[in-house]
């Protein structure tokens, strides 16, 4: 019986061709889905196992060990809260909570209307702007938490 | 055509997100509008070190160093310098101490430091391959392809005292030697950019910042070991850091110094790049190779060590970023060179990632030996806003607590371990007064809970029991017993655990515990937290002596406890108080008490 199958684009059908025989692949080729899809949907990471003739187990394993890879499909707005030490000395946590009251989702959880989600991250690496956040590809940084609700607002007003 | 300005733009993630970029395509534009673009290049570099002040700008040749420079300012410092020659003396850096706008060389944050790992940055174009050459880049790896034999190069490694800079600083020269004596068909290097460590960058922008530098530090060393194949694997977080790499992979292929037959030599070389996904334990050398095999990166005992069976079973040297930008300067500059810098069992400078309660956040590259007071007070400018220094954290959730009294010890290796810390990979956390060290040893305990990869117990249930006991008496319900448990739990998890994430896990506390014991005692006996930080402890209350009845305070509360008026003061209800503390940072007369 034909498995309706969840569609790749043309660009990930040609990155798998091209890592798939490559040892030590997976990791890449879920950065490359992750991309595509935002998260690892379970139909992508079953139609991997079929491409690359791996067990769904062994696929499982290695998405639910690194942090990086999602099981879930994020907010629109992803916001990541840095929590590496240097933003947690400066407030992080306090940032963190703020999001999290204004929004009324914990980290890790997206909003109803789909639009934001919450991460608690290690580290971006811009220790020098201790306490940042992101959102998306933005980094906003020496922040107090009376400038978190216009941030969010910014975002909620692009829809 | 001889540009008469040079004006460097700083592309490291800390600039480009205060919108660096947008800085240089500026200035470019300007520079066309009024007419001059002949007359100056503008260049995007990696980082200056200078975060704290970002963006930054650098005008060559006058040496104008301009700090918090915005895209509005573009205009003006086309228009002033480079159409008339003048400074825009606003933009200068401004001392604190002098209170005067001064030149580079005289800022303090530059004056102790001493770069070799970061000698480009902040001077070239890190995408642009002929810069790197231009100050001696890939001069190393002619030299070494024309006229030194592999043994020449690990005599020179070994002359010159280069130690691992990514934990416990191992010998690289006897680790390579390792490696080049095993015979086999396959054998790989590698660099480990997976810099897990929160609150360091110093990796991420020797990539950004010089990419070359490490490119042509793994091809020297895949001539000296036999190898025709080298892995970079980085975190998927730095995507600036993977664009740079890739960019400089692919111009040493255009120029040859990459790829099949090196500069006619006959050896060929070629470097993959492999991405990491968020797991700290991948900085681990096994559990590292286990995720660049495509598996959960779980480490697996030693011996055998991977420089004699690693990747795939072959013989494998690892070596962190820092370590491989060494290696160039040392075989153009020479190993005698190279060992005068530093202390006895310590060559070379090290990178630290200032950050924390400190005035000047930034990179900072210094001879082995500096002591902690140099680098904090005279580099970093001392504690933000006046504040009592408390404590520094070297080696992250590796590492251990440096206090007061240790600050003058000249740093290297062996100095850190006596200290109960490591040098790690460079990050130096500086906590004063308001930090309260249990929270920050829970804080480190959570990170190391969520980061333990379950392979082996000691790490996977010790973290867990650790941290459960300090979170126990940040909520004010420890005991005295508890202290012991900990100090027993980490000692068992420091000989039992598989590998360097659970060995160390237990050093913040261990530390903490030893230069702090007053401090959990507090907690425990008092139940109060001194700094204010574990809100369980923490009681807000109204000293009526210096209460004016202004009301600021009961506004700010979100949960309306603060009752009274201007006859009869204000009082907080605290069993109602959330303790967020706004009270507190509202009252302009100190009359909010924090107990």
């Amino acid at each position: 019986m034909a498995v309706a199958q969840i569609e790749f684009s043309k660009e990930l059908q040609s990155f798998i061709r091209e890592w798939k025989d490559k040892p030590g692949s997976l990791i890449m080729i879920l950065h490359r889905v992750q991309e595509e899809f935002s998260f690892i949907p379970r139909e992508a990471a079953e139609r991997l196992s079929r491409d690359l003739n791996m067990p769904l187990a062994k696929i499982y394993g290695v998405v639910t060990f690194y942090h990086y890879f999602k099981t879930t499909k994020p907010g629109k707005h992803r916001i990541a809260i840095c929590l590496g030490t240097a933003c947690y000395l400066k407030g992080g946590q306090t940032l963190l909570e703020e999001a999290e009251s204004i929004l009324g989702i914990k980290g890790n959880e997206v909003t109803e209307d789909g639009l934001f989600s919450i991460d608690a991250v290690r580290c971006v690496g811009c220790c020098g702007l201790a306490p940042v956040i992101m959102v998306g590809d933005e980094v906003y940084g020496k922040l107090t938490k009376d400038q978190m609700p216009e941030i969010i607002a910014k975002y909620k007003n692009l829809g | 055509m001889a540009y008469k300005h040079f004006i460097l733009v700083c592309g490291g993630t800390g600039c480009e997100s205060s919108h660096s970029d947008e800085i240089y395509k500026e200035l470019i534009a300007n520079a066309e509008a009024m007419g001059v673009k002949d007359d100056v290049q503008v260049v995007k570099t990696g980082c200056f070190g200078f975060c704290e002040k970002g963006p930054i700008v650098k005008v060559l040749p006058d040496e104008s160093f301009y700090v918090e420079v915005k895209p509005g300012d573009a205009k003006e410092i086309i228009a002033e310098q480079i159409v008339k020659g003048r400074e825009v003396k606003r933009l200068l850096y401004k001392d604190e101490r002098q209170k005067d706008r001064i030149k580079v060389e005289d800022i303090d944050f530059y004056q102790k430091q001493y770069r070799i790992v970061l000698r480009n940055c902040g001077i070239i174009n890190p995408e642009n391959i002929d810069e790197y050459i231009a100050r001696d880049g890939y001069a190393g790896l002619e030299k070494v392809l024309t006229s030194m034999k592999p043994d020449d190069v690990i005599e020179e490694l070994k002359a010159s005292g280069l130690r691992g800079r990514g934990g416990a600083g191992f010998p690289t020269w006897r680790k390579w030697m390792f490696s080049k004596g095993v015979p086999a068909d396959q054998k790989y290097v590698v660099c480990n950019a997976d810099e897990g460590d929160p609150g360091a960058y110093m990796d991420r922008s020797t990539i950004e910042g010089d990419p070359h530098s490490v490119i042509e530090a793994m091809t020297i060393c895949g001539y000296t070991v036999g190898s025709s194949k080298g892995f970079v694997y980085i975190r998927a977080e730095y995507p600036l850091a993977i664009e740079r790499l890739k960019i400089g992979l692919r111009q040493a292929r255009e120029y040859g110094l990459l790829g099949d037959n090196i500069l006619g030599t006959g050896f060929s070389f070629d470097i993959e790049i492999r991405l990491g996904a968020g797991a700290f334990v991948c900085g681990e050398e096994t559990a590292l190779l286990q995720s660049i095999e495509g598996n959960r990166g779980m480490p697996i005992p030693r011996p055998p060590f991977p420089a004699v069976k690693g990747l795939w079973g072959k013989p494998t040297i690892i070596n962190n970023v820092e370590t491989w930008a060494n290696i160039p300067v040392i075989i153009t500059k020479g190993a005698s060179w190279f060992a005068k810098i530093g202390t006895e069992t310590s060559k070379g400078t090290k990178v630290f990632a200032l950050t924390g309660k400190i005035n000047n956040s930034g990179l900072v590259e210094v001879p082995m030996g500096t002591t902690l007071r140099e680098i904090i007070f005279d580099i970093g400018g001392g504690i933000r806003g006046g504040k009592k220094f408390k404590g520094a954290q070297t080696g992250g959730p590796s590492g251990g607590i440096i206090t007061e009294e240790f600050l003058d010890l000249p740093i290297d290796y062996e100095a850190l371990t006596s200290l109960g810390s490591m040098m790690g990979s460079g990050g130096l956390i500086v906590m004063d007064e308001d930090d309260c060290v249990v929270d920050v040893s829970r804080f480190y305990m959570e990170f190391c809970v969520d980061e333990s990869c379950g392979k082996c117990s000691p790490c996977r249930i010790g973290t867990n029991q650790m941290h459960a006991i300090l979170v126990k008496i940040t909520k004010g319900q420890g005991t005295m017993e508890d202290l012991e448990k900990l100090e027993k739990i980490g000692l068992a998890m420091k000989k039992a655990a598989l590998c360097g994430l659970g060995q160390t896990a237990p050093n913040p506390t261990l530390s903490t515990i030893r230069r702090f014991r007053d401090e959990y005692v507090k907690h425990i006996v008092d139940r109060q937290c001194s700094a204010g930080k574990c809100k369980d402890l923490v009681v807000y209350s109204i000293d009526k002596t210096k209460c004016i009845g202004c009301g600021l305070c009961a506004r700010k509360c979100p949960v309306n406890c603060i009752s009274g008026d201007k006859t009869q003061k204000y009082t907080i209800d605290a069993s109602k108080c959330i303790k967020c503390g706004e009270c507190f940072k509202a009252c302009k007369f100190s009359a909010v008490v924090k107990k």
